[in-house]
């Protein structure tokens, strides 16, 4: 018989599993749970766009297209980019259609990684950065952001890690799992680190459409910071594309070009059909996106002050359809908590120190359910909590 | 009335689900109650919300429920035009809608009653005898697709897995 485990890579091997399976695994078991772990919108693409999809399938785009994209989906993008945030990118050479912003984010980092580069991964964040980076032959560095300033990564913090060995940083904002935004003010503090340290910035802006309070800054368009920064995006979560798998990475022609060079080979090219809705996305898509954020927004308020009404210690999201709310008060890990929730009162949120040693302490709630979930959820986490943080008063009250 | 952009975040709010309370709808745009309760009653008020109704699909409950579209060709009078034929075809509580419509006829009817017998019955005895109406012609409603906006079959159910990054 074969042994594959002295067979399988070494480097994937170290590869830890994400956090996120033993939840998956625990509730689809489970019958009544009402979700807020989900990380993706709960509206279905808006049907112009599937039904633009359905006719090109009609009128027969079933083949490869360029490496790179559709050359009218990437004319679209920069014609985007430029009129939403003044940054002109290339369409020819410097925009790359990528499978989802999970392919932009592996290319970058693996046409950047020399073996035993560090790349510096805020945290918490996404779940793919540091096992990405690992697999790319980097060696992550995880900066704790802290809680007290709503998980947003300072200058400061990214400074004190940089080694001769430093080659990237990514930043991700809005952000998943803590739906942080950041100001201008402090990008233009981060710029100025990155340029003083000559690092590549790898900034996953998926979330852009998803801010509510003031505007999203893009990363590439504070001065000079073009040329040194990898934008990705894709169309995932604005126009509720998740299944599609559709995004894009903008930047200088030469790290797009080698980027181009791994994505020929391994993927070819993005899928056509899905090439075909986003163009749509793009070009008609406005009002419908504008109408979901604007229905998120009414549901982050609804959550932000239920979770104040049971006591669940919160700071405001600004982006994104997520919640990060503290659960210390119950002297319960992350894991005890989502595990018990979920047991006991048939709430399924993800644990938040699976995006970060950091984000230990706090739950991710994604509020991209129904209203009439979002409410049944509170109304149940709110008796859970009663239980608990009951406990612990009393607790604290024997002992003291 | 003029509606400001808060009125009309109100009634897309209350349109969508009308039994979401003032509180819920205060939070969601960050408003006061009692604003908010003043803002729905001055757009009840002024007749701009009519009623808060349920959409039924008495189908699934077993319930029989016919209805027909007919469409009557109609005398407009002097001085009334048609209102005063369609006020005399919507006082009858068998008709849920009447409307105007330009083209091939002028008003569009719908009925509902328990069978065919019942609806026919009442076009032919109380529909078609109406002075200035000229000719009917009836269709049934074989099947309900969509609704109000709201497709009535196999309603998208949410395909998400429970869990995701
Ligand atoms: C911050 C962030 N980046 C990237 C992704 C993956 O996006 P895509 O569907 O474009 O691969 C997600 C999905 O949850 C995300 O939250």
């Amino acid at each position: 018989m074969i042994n594959w485990h002295e067979k399988l890579s070494p480097m994937v091997k170290k590869v830890p599993w994400s956090g996120i399976r033993k939840y998956f695994d625990l509730v689809s078991e489970m019958k009544g749970v009402v979700s807020l772990g989900v990380g993706e919108p709960d509206f279905v693409t808006p049907w112009h766009i599937r039904e633009a999809c359905i006719y090109s399938l009609e009128k027969g785009y079933t083949m490869y297209t360029s490496n790179w994209g559709l050359l009218e989906l990437r004319e679209e993008i920069a014609r985007y980019l430029y009129n939403t945030y003044k940054v002109i990118y290339e369409p020819r050479n410097e925009v790359l259609i990528t499978v989802g912003v999970s392919e932009g984010m592996d290319l970058a980092l693996r046409a950047v990684t020399a073996p035993g580069d560090e790349v510096l991964v805020p945290e918490p964040c996404y779940v793919s950065y540091a096992p990405c980076t690992s697999m790319a032959g980097g060696v992550p560095v995880s900066i704790p952001a802290s809680a007290e300033n709503d998980f947003r990564v300072t200058a400061a913090q990214i400074e004190e890690k940089i080694t001769p060995r430093t080659k990237a940083l990514i930043l991700s904002y809005p952000n998943n799992p803590t739906g942080a935004v950041i100001s201008r003010e402090e990008l233009m503090e981060i710029a100025k680190v990155v340029k003083k340290h000559d690092l590549i910035v790898i900034s996953d802006e998926i979330y852009h459409n998803l801010t509510y309070e003031g505007k999203h800054t893009c990363f590439a368009s504070l001065p000079a910071m073009r040329s040194r920064t990898i934008l990705l995006n894709g169309f995932s979560k604005a126009y509720a594309m998740t299944g599609w798998r559709l995004g894009y990475a903008c930047g200088h022609p030469d790290v797009i070009g080698h980027m181009t060079k791994i994505h020929q080979y391994t993927m070819l090219c993005a899928p056509v059909t899905a090439q075909m809705a986003a163009l749509e996305a793009l070009q008609n898509g406005t009002e419908e996106m504008a109408k979901m954020v604007a229905e998120y927004d009414r549901r982050r308020k609804l959550v932000l002050k239920g979770f104040c009404e049971i006591g669940l210690e919160c700071f405001e999201p600004k982006g994104a359809f997520y919640a990060f709310p503290s659960i210390k008060n119950t002297g319960m890990t992350s894991e005890e908590f989502a595990e018990k929730l979920l047991l006991e009162a048939k709430v399924a949120v993800v644990p938040g120190n699976v995006f970060g040693a950091n984000g230990e302490g706090h739950i991710r709630c994604s509020y991209a359910a129904s209203v009439a979930d979002l409410t049944e959820a509170i109304e149940r986490m709110g008796i859970f909590l009663q239980k608990y943080t009951g406990e612990q008063n009393k607790a604290a009250a024997a002992s003291g | 009335m003029t509606l400001d952009k808060k009125d009309r975040e109100i009634l897309e709010i209350l349109q969508d689900n009308s039994r979401l309370k003032p509180e819920q709808i205060a939070v969601m745009l960050g408003l006061e109650i009692r604003e908010i309760e003043k803002r729905i009653k001055a757009l009840e008020e002024d007749k701009i919300i009519v009623k808060y109704h349920t959409l039924i699909n008495w189908e699934n409950a077993g319930e029989e429920v016919v209805s027909a579209l007919i469409e009557v060709k109609v005398a407009p009078q002097r001085g009334a035009g048609f209102d005063k034929v369609a006020e005399r075809i919507y006082r009858f509580p068998e008709v849920k809608s009447v409307y105007l419509m330009s083209g091939r006829y002028d008003l569009s009817v719908l009925i509902e009653g328990k069978t065919m017998k019942e609806v026919a019955l009442f076009v032919s005895t109380k529909l078609a005898t109406i002075e200035d109406v000229h000719s009917t012609a009836t269709h049934f409603v074989l099947k309900k697709y969509k609704q109000e906006g709201i497709i009535l079959e196999d309603g998208e159910k949410d395909r998400r897995l429970v869990i995701s990054p």
